[in-house]
């Protein structure tokens, strides 16, 4: 299991990647991936859609079961990766590179925990 | 309820099996490899189950075929030993208890296959049932089964048995072979819709039985497959699943299942409930999801506005690259072509019936 270390992450297993203060790339992590399975599907919002830190803008669905991606942040979609919904399988190939939007305008975050604080979190979870 | 595990539980545990429950067990419902590479295994290769939840129940006595003919829509009357057969079992409304399969060991001697969650139900209502010389008995905690399916499953068993210990034909079993120094039933059936086996074998046998199997056929791409593949699998191969396509209310006429219901036959539970309620006012289709997203089970199904039914099971096929449902429809939109949309989520996503089954070798 992998955590990089420039990330934060939400005990709802999302990673967030700040570019500066305002503006984020969200994703899944590696370990929600392993959880999920094998995705097929991913429903994305819009460019311009609002984001509310700790409530679903996505989802994804592997074979079995269809789970929410909560926002880390509060803010505005800036661009939504649609390669992504070509190829969901690249979330479990490359958790961390298959960005889900890229926010902006961020006035709010949910609480979120250091690559150190999440793995001790996830073991706890496991 | 106390969970139960079948012989296999430590060597899915061994294997990275992720551990769910399912029909009063802990099975594995996927190991490392993933759903979608165990589910391709079947279709290309071959893939290994445990199926040992399945219940097995024995009926035996001079009476035995009147009985099933009694209990069961299908009819028991020319069979061959070891021959299978797949019946629907109903009630006095015509619903369904269960579906099943039944073997003809010897004369006066069956063997039935049933459902793992409704194991206690049926060997109840059989035994509510019955009647004249007959005796029922649930060996369910004798047996192990482990189901060896995909088009290098009969490559894979020569390895281990004679050709004679093989059968030819599909739904035919043959009773105490060796395979690899085990005694089994070895039938020619299945629940993925590829040609394959499913192996009988005394409970304490059947972790040797699966290291063996999965040794000879690693190379040819043998895998251990979990619940989640079975499932996708049968979907595919448009194979009712109790609790979805059936249930106590949904009729085998509904599930589109009448071919195996003989309503010429003399009288059965719940022949006059089929009979009084004619032609079913609904009935199982197949879906095609053509807009984007995945019909899941129990989603409300639309044309305009009017609700015409409901999804019954659905999800991504890996084999035949879209995602597919079976839903049961009002019948004057049950015809193939048809435009409907499925609600996903709040979603319309707008769907075509289509034949069943998707997926046929």
């Amino acid at each position: 299991m992998h955590f990089p270390e420039e990330l934060k992450y939400t005990k709802t297993h999302e990673w967030v990647r700040f570019t500066d203060e305002g503006t984020a790339y969200i994703g899944i992590t590696d370990y929600a991936q392993d959880q999920l399975g094998d995705l097929v599907f991913v429903n994305l919002p819009a460019a311009g859609d609002d984001l509310t830190a700790g409530e679903p803008f996505a989802d994804v669905e592997s074979v079995k079961a269809v789970s929410d991606v909560n926002s880390p942040v509060t803010g505005t979609v800036r661009e939504v990766n649609e390669d992504l919904a070509d190829a969901p399988e690249k979330m479990n190939e490359a958790p961390y590179e298959a960005w889900f939007v890229l926010a902006e305008g961020i006035t709010d975050q949910a609480e979120l925990m250091d690559a150190q604080a999440y793995e001790a979190f996830v073991e706890s979870e496991g | 309820m106390e969970l139960k595990r079948t012989p296999l539980y430590e060597t899915h545990v061994r294997l990275g099996g992720r551990i769910v429950e399912f029909g009063g067990f802990e099975m594995p419902v996927q190991y490392p490899t993933g759903v979608i590479k165990e589910h391709m295994a079947v279709r290309e290769a071959c893939g290994l189950f445990d199926v040992s939840h399945m219940g097995e129940v024995l009926m035996e006595g001079p009476d035995a075929v009147k009985n099933l003919n009694h209990l069961l829509t299908n009819d028991y009357t020319e069979m061959e030993d070891g021959q299978a057969r797949y019946s629907p079992m109903c009630n006095e409304q015509g619903g369904t208890v269960d579906d099943l399969i039944v073997y003809r060991v010897s004369d006066n001697h069956y063997f039935i296959v049933v459902n793992a969650s409704n194991r206690e139900k049926d060997v109840a209502w059989i035994q509510a049932h019955v009647s004249g010389d007959v005796k029922v008995t649930d060996v369910s905690d004798s047996w192990g089964q482990i189901a060896l399916q995909g088009p290098k499953a009969e490559a894979i068993l020569s390895r281990l048995t004679a050709p004679e210990n093989i059968p030819e034909k599909s739904y035919h079993a043959l009773w105490n072979r060796d395979v690899g120094g085990i005694c089994c039933i070895v039938s020619r059936t299945g629940y993925t819709g590829s040609d394959g086996f499913e192996l009988y074998v005394p409970a304490d046998q059947t972790a040797a039985l699966w290291d063996l199997l999965m040794e000879t056929g690693k190379d040819d791409g043998l895998i251990p497959c979990g619940l989640g593949a079975r499932d996708t699998l049968r979907l595919e191969a448009s194979m009712p699943l109790y609790g979805h396509e059936l249930s106590d209310t949904i009729s085998p006429l509904t599930a589109g299942l009448g071919y195996f219901v003989k309503m010429d036959k003399p009288d059965f539970i719940g022949k006059a409930a089929l009979e009084a309620a004619g032609k079913p006012l609904q009935r199982r289709v197949g879906l095609k999801a053509v807009g984007r997203g995945i019909p899941r089970e129990h989603q409300a199904v639309y044309a305009g506005d009017k609700c015409i039914g409901q999804t019954t099971s659905g999800t991504h096929c890996p084999y035949i690259g879209y995602p597919a449902a079976m839903a049961i429809l009002d019948r004057e939109y049950a015809q193939v072509g048809t435009r409907v949309e499925v609600d996903v989520r709040g979603r319309r996503v707008e769907a075509e019936v289509v034949k069943m089954p998707f997926y046929k070798k």
